[in-house]
């Protein structure tokens, strides 16, 4: 074969490869698109003011709501930020300015170990660790769960953040006469914080969907409840509950409250990407 | 008039410029003995609150353990390959779960791989400025989907397309084999296999885009230099630089797969069988627990669940372990596997 | 006849800086005086920035960074027993080669973190002290109007300047600059060096550099280092004129640098 016909023969190759590439890449995005579209398609319409304001009706009976499942996903999301944003960030803080030792090697160990930990796994941890001590199911108990999840992704992405502020800012704060621990708090962190709280944002959205943690320690509640010590509902308990139960009526809701449940996710995720950009604060 | 050899805290004299003009009034001069003892406070506390992390850890396993043990016990290695799982009879045996969750994983890495690299490579080498943001974030909004709205959408659309779509056509040509014997009613390996290869796609592509990224712009223009195509200059100079890293991805998506949760066990049957058919009900691990934990009223049973739990953890640690290691190794720094993608 | 010589500030004896086991400057003995400008100059490598942190001790913020002999800080050995070098820190002031303004601070906040070293201030106070600190270092007019925008929106030089009025609003006896001009245009340099001499009134001064001319323009007494060791040091002039050694006169005259 001829040289330009080698060559012409390569450039269709190329192209016909780059195409193939490129509809992997639309096949990979399609489900997305799907999802999406079902959930609006099928949830959409069971959404109006008495689905957030109402509890959830008697099995069989229409009508009903998830305002317990609001309300719990609210507070059971509080309760693991309580406990885990002081520890997480405290530990990504240490990784980043003392973590370069033999001590700092095992907690980020750790914290790469914990990040894969299934999280059914650590369902049935909070359940042996509070539950069955304590004897009942509690929205305490839930909220320790998810704040297990938490801790080790936070603790990453905050010691990275730390990291990525240049040395030199350390450096001129240090040349002032700040003592370390100030210029570790009000220099270094501060500059890193936009990125601290992105980091937060993005570990909030993915447990406020968790389920499998729940299942044992919250446990879940079709009343309305705000007490932390009994069981409590979540919208994604809720969705499980209503997917997977014979009523009709009962999937109709699971579509709306899957809906808003993405749509609180989505809310969380795009308010990370803003405080991302609003990286410099006034000007 | 000197204050040059003066302790401290000694207020400096005033001493005439050398142009003889008055200098500024003499300000109090700081000792510069003392003790730093906010640094260490600062130190020992977020010390204290990194050590949670392993003295966690350390609780963890060991409730899992103590948990176990009364199974681990009576069942000693059995446990890997007895199929019978009997609550009654009190007898227990992980075999199905533990093929359940390989088959499924090992069927979703086969459709994620492909689609996910093709992500990836996409992004990194091929798309046009505009097209990788929008693409990126879509892909991003992957990851964040909770498991269960997975699920939902597995039960109510996934299957019933797998079942009037995909299956039909499927044992049309291929029914023949043994991967496809049986009839389908829906909940399947093939459906939690499917659903979990939508779910671990972002999280290779997101893994394999920062390890394409960290091979040096002068490899491929390397080989763009020597005359290549595009797609060649990818094939050739990119892929295998960064294969290691590519292959980390892969095992951090299994890593992924081998723990979900819900949308598995709202479509995989849950069911104790080895079979080989994907058209058969089948059961993981994860489901196992999240199915039965409710149900175990025996101390024994309970016990069972959490050795169950327990081989689960192991797995996925040691998966993920490797998988660090091999994408380390290409793509330094990255703090993988903290982000929600 | 010239005027009796300032007595000394800051005096080092047998200095030697190391960085794990490699010394990076060796024995230096030095004086420098009170309210004048010093330059050290050398070529790249002698050592003229570590022996600059090591007065203020920085050095030992470097990995494996340590030190022998003595620095004295009006007659006190900052590396004494039980000297806190955050106090070292607030005496003698550092300003570096690349401006680092406080990303996500504004400029009035930049100085106000300089005050705030020394303890609160508020309201009125603090506000006039920020000022003062501007004024001093004539940053002042360019910027009374924008106090409250961000600091990394300001030229390299007026960066650089705003850096020297944070430095020195915890009123530091010593300003120490490490190539301060090096990354900036020659207006922004000229700026600085006038502002070098203002300050010497109330500060002392000593600068790093590699550029002979500013050295010459600047200082008052110059100090030449090479390969770790200080060569020679005296008045400006003199040195620059007639040179006591032959390797000093080597550098300045431009024949190894």
């Amino acid at each position: 074969m001829s040289v330009r016909a080698r060559v012409f023969r390569r450039r269709v190759r190329s192209m016909v490869l780059t195409g193939v590439v490129a509809g992997l890449c639309a096949l990979a995005v399609l489900p997305l698109l799907f999802i999406l579209g079902d959930l609006v398609a099928k949830g959409a319409s069971s959404i109006d003011w008495s689905f957030f304001t109402r509890n959830p009706a008697p099995a069989g009976e229409s009508g009903g709501g998830v305002a317990n499942a609001i309300v719990g996903t609210g507070i059971i999301v509080g309760l693991a930020c309580l406990i885990g944003l002081p520890i997480g960030i405290g530990a990504g803080i240490y990784l980043a300015e003392y973590g370069s030792g033999r001590l700092g090697w095992i907690v980020r160990f750790v914290a790469d170990v914990m990040n894969g930990t299934p999280s059914i796994v650590v369902g049935i941890f909070a359940w042996t660790f509070i539950v069955k001590p304590v004897g009942r199911f509690s929205a305490l108990a839930g909220g320790v769960a998810l704040a297990i999840l938490m801790l080790p992704m936070i603790a990453r992405t905050t010691e990275e953040m730390v990291r990525l502020v240049p040395h030199s800012l350390r450096e001129a704060a240090l040349a002032l006469g700040y003592p370390r621990w100030r210029t570790s708090l009000t220099v270094i962190v501060r500059t890193a914080l936009s990125g601290i709280v992105t980091g937060c944002l993005v570990a909030v959205a993915r447990i406020a969907g968790e389920t499998a943690p729940l299942l044992f320690t919250a446990l879940g509640n079709l009343n309305f409840s705000t007490s932390l010590t009994q069981p409590m509902q979540t919208l994604s308990l809720q969705i499980y509950v209503y997917a997977t139960g014979p009523f009709d009526e009962w999937h109709r809701l699971a579509w709306a409250a899957a809906l808003v449940l993405m749509g609180l996710v989505l809310v969380i995720a795009l308010l990370a990407r803003w405080v991302t950009r609003q990286r410099y604060g006034a000007s | 008039m000197l204050s040059g050899a003066g302790g401290p805290g000694e207020v400096r004299l005033a001493v005439p410029g050398p142009t003889g003009t008055p200098p500024p009034a003499a300000a109090p001069v700081i000792p510069l003995q003392g003790r730093n003892r906010a640094d260490r406070a600062y130190q020992i506390s977020l010390t204290a609150l990194a050590l949670a992390l392993p003295l966690l850890l350390v609780v963890l396993v060991g409730e899992l353990a103590t948990n176990a043990r009364p199974a681990i016990e009576r069942f000693g290695w059995r446990f890997l390959w007895t199929s019978v799982w009997d609550p009654v009879a009190e007898v227990y045996g992980a075999a199905p779960m533990i093929f359940g969750t390989l088959a499924s994983s090992l069927l979703a890495l086969l459709l994620a791989v492909p689609l996910a690299l093709g992500v990836a490579i996409f992004l990194t080498e091929f798309a046009p400025r505009w097209v990788r943001q929008p693409v990126a974030f879509l892909v991003e909004l992957l990851a964040a989907i909770p498991s269960v709205v997975y699920g939902l959408w597995g039960i109510f659309v996934l299957i019933p397309f797998l079942r009037s779509a995909v299956v039909p056509p499927l044992k049309a040509t291929l029914g023949w084999t043994p991967f496809l014997e049986g009839v389908f009613y829906g909940n399947s390996l093939l459906a939690g296999g499917v659903i979990l290869a939508i779910m671990i796609v972002p999280y290779i592509a997101a893994v394999s885009r920062e390890v394409l990224l960290a091979v040096p712009a002068s490899q491929r223009e390397a080989a763009l230099g020597l005359g290549a195509t595009r797609w060649e200059a990818v094939w050739t100079a990119v892929l295998p630089y960064g294969r290691a890293g590519i292959i980390g991805a892969i095992m951090l998506g299994l890593g992924r797969a081998l723990g979900e949760t819900m949308a598995v066990t709202m479509v995989i049957g849950n069911r104790h069988d080895i079979g080989i058919s994907v058209l058969q009900p089948a059961y993981t691990m994860a489901a196992a627990i999240a199915n039965e934990f409710s149900e175990a009223t025996t101390n024994l049973y309970l016990s069972a669940l959490f050795e169950v739990g327990l081989i689960l953890f192991v797995v996925t640690v040691v998966v993920n372990a490797l998988a660090r290691l091999l994408v380390w190794r290409v793509a330094r720094g990255a703090a993988l596997g903290s982000r929600a993608l | 006849m010239a005027p009796p010589e300032p007595l000394p500030h800051i005096t080092t004896q047998r200095l030697t800086a190391l960085y794990h086991r490699q010394a990076a400057i060796k024995d230096v003995t030095i004086a420098l005086p009170r309210h004048s400008v010093t330059a050290i100059i050398g070529p790249s490598g002698c050592g003229k920035s570590t022996f600059l942190r090591c007065l203020n001790r920085m050095h030992e913020l470097s990995d494996g960074g340590w030190v022998t002999g003595k620095v004295l800080l009006d007659g006190q050995d900052v590396y004494g027993g039980g000297v806190d070098p955050v106090r070292v820190r607030r005496r003698v002031g550092m300003v570096f080669q690349r401006p680092t303004p406080f990303p996500t601070m504004s400029i009035h906040e930049n100085v106000a973190a300089g005050l705030r070293v020394n303890g609160k201030l508020s309201g009125r106070a603090l506000n006039e002290a920020v000022e003062q600190s501007l004024r001093r270092a004539a940053l002042w007019n360019d910027v009374r109007d924008r106090l409250h925008t961000s600091a990394v929106a300001l030229s390299g030089g007026q960066q650089q300047r705003l850096c020297m009025a944070r430095a020195l609003a915890p009123e530091p006896e010593v300003l120490l600059l490490d190539e301060p001009t090096a990354s900036l245009d020659p207006a922004g340099t000229q700026r600085i060096e006038e502002l070098c001499h203002e300050l010497k009134a109330r500060y002392t001064i000593v600068i790093v550099t590699h550029n002979l001319q500013q050295a010459a323009r600047v200082s008052d007494r110059t100090a030449f280092f090479y390969l770790g060791e200080l060569i020679e040091v005296g008045r400006t002039s003199d040195l620059f004129t007639k040179p006591a050694l032959e390797q000093t006169e080597a550098y300045i005259t431009g024949r190894f640098g």
